[in-house]
């Protein structure tokens, strides 16, 4: 079923980016990792629909947050990072999936790797935990092209710094900040060996981003010794866009 | 007609009137996984049609390459709202891979590497509508794609021509499969717009 959510908020979270806050009645509470349909509809009555994978922890509020990246020549992305306004109202239909998620009764030690965007899922991970109160061992290696492409740069921070409860790791692929010691350069095996929990722990592997990244990423972790059913992908590709 | 979104004016193409609804146009090849991409040997590879119980057929890869192939142009529409029109793949039907099996069986689960399965009805896999596939656009096809071969069954949604397929399950009662057990509807026809499980 479809239902209606009125933006209450709106924040820039790069310059391509910005997170969109939602007050949904009735939202029937997500886990960390799912997505819903968005649908827009034309004043002629044309829609077209695209899935955004959730960004906040689930609440007791009935509020969601989405964080869109503005993609060129995208039909949807742009109206949304760009048009939308606070009190206008959307479509949504969800929760959706139940594969790539993390629920708060499990402990094992956990490993998120995210490729620009692909941020946004596993940020709903990293908060459902802090929400449930959760102990289990978080560790995060984001890629981005650049230190201004990082998603919820001071969040993630606080999160790191509170009893060095998730370990994050960045890795830039075009520019570093200054006197960053790795080169910028895709990830590659020594960052999986030096910054990924060590294989016999048993880590359960998340990772989002590009099709290509998430490839490259998932080979290296199998590589490193983790198991495939112990690795669970969210590829973006080019989906959600029209060329 | 759904709640307007203000400022929104969209874009429409004279293909959409081809797509089912809720559907939009790619010319690209998106890949969706639930996990690593496995690579199979083609010395290792096999397709094995059981019952649950005994098998039924076997082929290696060169027993399986030796059969007749159809080449096959179709649409096809993903659940996350792609479709790409006028593909073009080589494979085996199901019908041929089917033809001496003897069974009343009303079915299937098909199985891949990867431990990745889907539910279909065993009608729906005969009858000239689904093929083991190995090439794509002329191309042996790549293995974030399914290769060395996957199942293509064009009237379902996409998540049914399951990638790096190694067998067929033939079962007397419906059973969900892997996305089938995770929300997703368990037939999965895009003209009805069979997406989830709440999906009529």
């Amino acid at each position: 079923m479809w239902r209606v959510g009125t933006v209450v908020a709106l924040h820039d979270e790069t310059a391509t980016a910005r997170t969109i806050t939602l007050k949904v009645p009735d939202w029937p509470n997500h886990v960390g990792g799912q997505h819903v349909d968005v649908r827009l509809t034309a004043s002629d009555g044309y829609s077209t629909v695209r899935s955004y994978s959730i960004a906040s922890a689930p609440g007791p509020q009935g509020r969601i947050e989405l964080t869109i990246e503005r993609l060129p020549n995208g039909e949807v992305s742009p109206y949304l990072a760009q048009e939308l306004a606070v009190g206008d109202r959307l479509e949504l239909r969800g929760p959706i999936g139940g594969w790539f998620v993390w629920r708060s009764e499990q402990t094992e030690p956990i490993q998120l790797i995210a490729g620009g965007s692909g941020i946004v899922p596993l940020m709903a991970m990293i908060r459902s935990r802090a929400s449930a109160a959760s102990t289990a061992p978080f560790r995060l290696l984001y890629s981005v092209r650049e230190p201004r492409a990082i998603f919820y740069r001071d969040e993630l921070q606080a999160q790191s710094d509170r009893g060095h409860s998730v370990s994050i790791t960045y890795a830039y692929t075009r520019a570093t900040p200054k006197d960053w010691p790795r080169p910028p350069s895709r990830i590659d095996a020594a960052l999986i060996a030096n910054t990924t929990w060590p294989s016999n722990l048993v880590p359960t592997c998340y990772v989002g981003g590009p099709t290509s990244f998430v490839e490259s990423a998932t080979d290296l972790l199998i590589a490193f010794g983790n198991g495939r059913d112990k690795v669970r992908t969210e590829r973006f590709g080019s989906i959600g866009e029209r060329k | 007609m759904g709640t307007i979104s203000r400022g929104f004016t969209g874009r429409r193409s004279s293909t959409d009137a081809k797509l089912p609804s809720g559907q939009y146009l790619t010319t690209d090849f998106p890949v969706l996984s639930a996990g690593p991409t496995p690579h199979i040997p083609l010395d290792r590879w096999e397709f094995v049609i059981d019952d649950g119980t005994n098998v039924l057929r076997k082929w290696d890869w060169k027993s399986f390459r030796d059969l007749p192939t159809d080449t096959i142009t179709v649409d096809i529409h993903c659940v996350t709202r792609w479709s790409k029109l006028g593909t073009y793949w080589e494979g085996v039907s199901l019908d041929t891979l089917l033809a001496d099996v003897k069974t009343d069986a009303s079915y299937a689960m098909a199985r891949s590497y990867g431990d990745y399965t889907t539910n279909l009805p065993l009608k729906d896999l005969r009858n000239n509508q689904a093929w083991i596939a190995f090439r794509f656009d002329g191309e042996d096809l790549a293995a974030e794609h399914g290769g060395p071969a996957r199942l293509l069954v064009p009237h379902l949604y996409f998540w049914k021509s399951a990638k790096w397929v190694r067998g067929i399950t033939l079962m007397h009662h419906d059973k969900p499969g892997f996305w089938e057990s995770l929300g997703y509807h368990i037939y999965g026809n895009p003209w009805k717009e069979q997406r989830y499980s709440d999906d009529v």
